[in-house]
């Protein structure tokens, strides 16, 4: 069995449209969504869910009014300006800059502080027309992203094992942080979705440079690369001395916003089109590597 | 105190930080000259890119205080591993282990609390940098940049947020994409979110999670649709139904496309994008001042 995670380091190049198209395409695989706090591929996969599971978020702190004396000692031992006083003169919690850390709760002399936990994540097990998905919602401004895409990677691994899948594929969050380093660790290979641009590259090589740390093999795809030639060659230049393999080049092409708008992948809503083909030939580059 | 205007979007790649550097280019020439940009998409700074003059005046270390445990003064009686809220403390009494692993860790200060042995004590680690670039007009760019392999981004906005110039009368945060705890801090200060998004199903969907959050945190906001006509009209019908005013459209341009990819967004900005951002600044000035 192999996970293959798709990232970007830069948003909005073609991660998700990228992943859905795969679905389409590999057989015998488990579909794993860990972009948790902007998950897409469900928009496209349309899945059935079977199970739902709440997921512990972060702590909700308050504090007891009849109890606090208003004596400031979880104001000084805070250190994420998240405790203040408020026009009454009351000790509050600012659930925004509120890290969790519970040490409030623990040096207030009168327990006036307590805290229970966000019970606003989901994540679920569903069937699409292509095979199981994993995937998850986040609550708004939840914190713990990381640990919900252990959660949704250890689910689908667990499938597959019990399905002997061939593959995982595994749509990614962007940028570099926490949840992209919790989709790393572990898995099989990485196709890193770049674009044209020089952010797009500027991104893919901030992402390249944490992926290598990991020791883990990229493959990547250039998206709309005809959007500025010169910059292609630029990545392409780029990736070479890195020793990446380009396994396809995707030209910007309105089909791709059609088939998104139609809820199908752009391998089902133009199956014979030059975009369905490069994504095939992507495919075939990267499973048997 | 100076006006905060965030720029945010649940979905990566709609057009964030484009939007953000032409506002800061724009505002200059027709509201304000104190201003300065911040780049919050600490994971992908990307703003720089498109000052390819901006000569870089500052550089910090952002630190975190990471604890060290002193294993000769440790009893490895575990009070630390009970108040750490994050893992990040590992005591194995039998063969007198006791570590703190950087990476989980919050710094909060919990696990000093809970030493009653002075076993504790904190040194620095480096997880990113803070610069400051002059950009010819304005207070110039700020930027944070998360070190390659962190998963403290959080904590390198709250550092950046605090090293602003004095003086501004307006300053910009660039957010990064999603909706969780890093947008959350961009956001949280903010005295207006504008929500950059795209008309596309992915686009909507992400949006709809943004507004959400915005909701829960009572913040006041704004739409503008980037890449208008690209895709369907959906999100038009969604922005009147939930009464979210509408700044301002941009439509998709393929030329200027071209020139965003080489980072060239600030030379020969065509005409009628001028008319587009003067409108957008009509009616901030007339919201906000």
């Amino acid at each position: 069995m192999d996970e293959i995670t798709i990232l970007s380091g830069k948003g909005g190049t073609g991660k998700t449209t990228l992943a859905a198209a795969l679905t389409s395409i590999a057989e015998n695989a488990v579909f794993c969504d860990s972009d948790v706090d902007a998950a897409d591929l469900h928009l496209i996969l349309q899945p059935e869910i079977k199970e739902e599971y709440t997921y512990d978020g972060g702590w909700v702190v308050s504090v007891n009014k009849e109890k606090c004396t208003g004596c400031g000692i979880c104001l000084d031992y805070c250190r994420f300006d998240a405790v203040q006083y408020n026009e009454n003169g009351e000790i509050e919690i600012n659930p925004f800059q509120c890290e969790g850390c519970r040490l409030c709760e623990r040096v207030c002399p009168v327990q006036a502080i307590t805290s229970i936990r966000n019970r606003n994540n989901h994540w679920y097990v569903s069937d699409t027309r292509f095979g199981p998905l994993v995937h998850a919602k986040m609550g708004p401004g939840e914190e713990n992203s990381g640990k919900l895409v252990t959660q949704v990677r250890k689910k689908a691994a667990e499938i597959a094992l019990n399905m002997n899948a061939r593959f995982i594929i595994t749509d990614g969050p962007p940028g570099i942080g926490c949840p992209v380093i919790a989709s790393l660790t572990g898995t099989g290979k990485v196709l890193l979705v770049t674009e044209s641009t020089m952010s797009g590259l500027h991104d893919a090589q901030r992402l390249v440079d944490l992926v290598h740390m990991f020791n883990i093999k990229v493959y990547a795809v250039i998206n709309k690369y005809d959007i500025n030639c010169e910059v292609t060659r630029v990545i392409e230049k780029y990736l070479h001395e890195n020793n990446i393999p380009v396994a396809g080049k995707i030209p910007f092409h309105a089909d791709i916003v059609k088939a998104m708008i139609n809820k199908k992948t752009i391998v089902e809503y133009k199956p014979e089109s030059e975009v369905t083909g490069i994504i095939r030939d992507v495919w075939g580059k990267i499973k048997h590597n | 105190m100076p006006l905060k205007i965030a720029i945010a979007s649940g979905k990566g790649g709609t057009g964030k930080t484009t939007i953000a550097v032409n506002l800061y280019y724009f505002i200059h020439e027709l509201w304000s000259k104190n201003i300065q940009l911040i780049d919050c998409d600490v994971e992908e700074p990307d703003d720089a890119i498109f000052f390819p003059g901006a000569v870089k005046e500052t550089e910090k270390n952002v630190l975190q205080l990471i604890p060290a445990i002193d294993n000769d003064k440790c009893t490895f009686c575990r009070q630390c591993v009970e108040y750490c809220e994050f893992n990040a403390i590992v005591i194995i009494p039998p063969v007198k282990f006791a570590e703190v692993d950087g990476s989980l860790c919050h710094s909060c200060g919990a696990c000093l609390v809970a030493c009653q042995y002075n076993a504790i004590t904190e040194e620095p680690a480096s997880i990113g940098k803070i610069s400051w670039y002059l950009t010819g007009s304005g207070n110039g760019l700020m930027e944070g940049r998360l070190k390659i392999g962190s998963t403290m981004q959080t904590m390198v906005i709250r550092k950046l947020k605090k090293e602003l110039a004095n003086g501004n009368e307006i300053i910009i945060f660039d957010a990064p994409p999603g909706t969780s705890c890093p947008v959350v801090n961009t956001v949280a200060d903010a005295d207006y979110i504008i929500l950059v998004t795209e008309p596309t199903p992915f686009g909507l969907y992400d949006l709809k999670l943004t507004v959400e959050m915005l909701k829960t945190m009572d913040k006041p906001h704004g739409v503008i649709v980037n890449k208008a006509g690209l895709g369907n009209k959906e999100i038009y019908q969604y922005l009147r139904k939930e009464n979210i005013e509408l700044l301002g459209e941009i439509p998709y341009n393929k030329e200027y496309a071209v020139k965003y990819a080489a980072g060239e967004l600030l030379n020969n900005i065509p005409e009628e994008y001028k008319d587009y951002y003067s409108e957008i600044i009509g009616k901030l000035k007339h919201k906000l001042s």
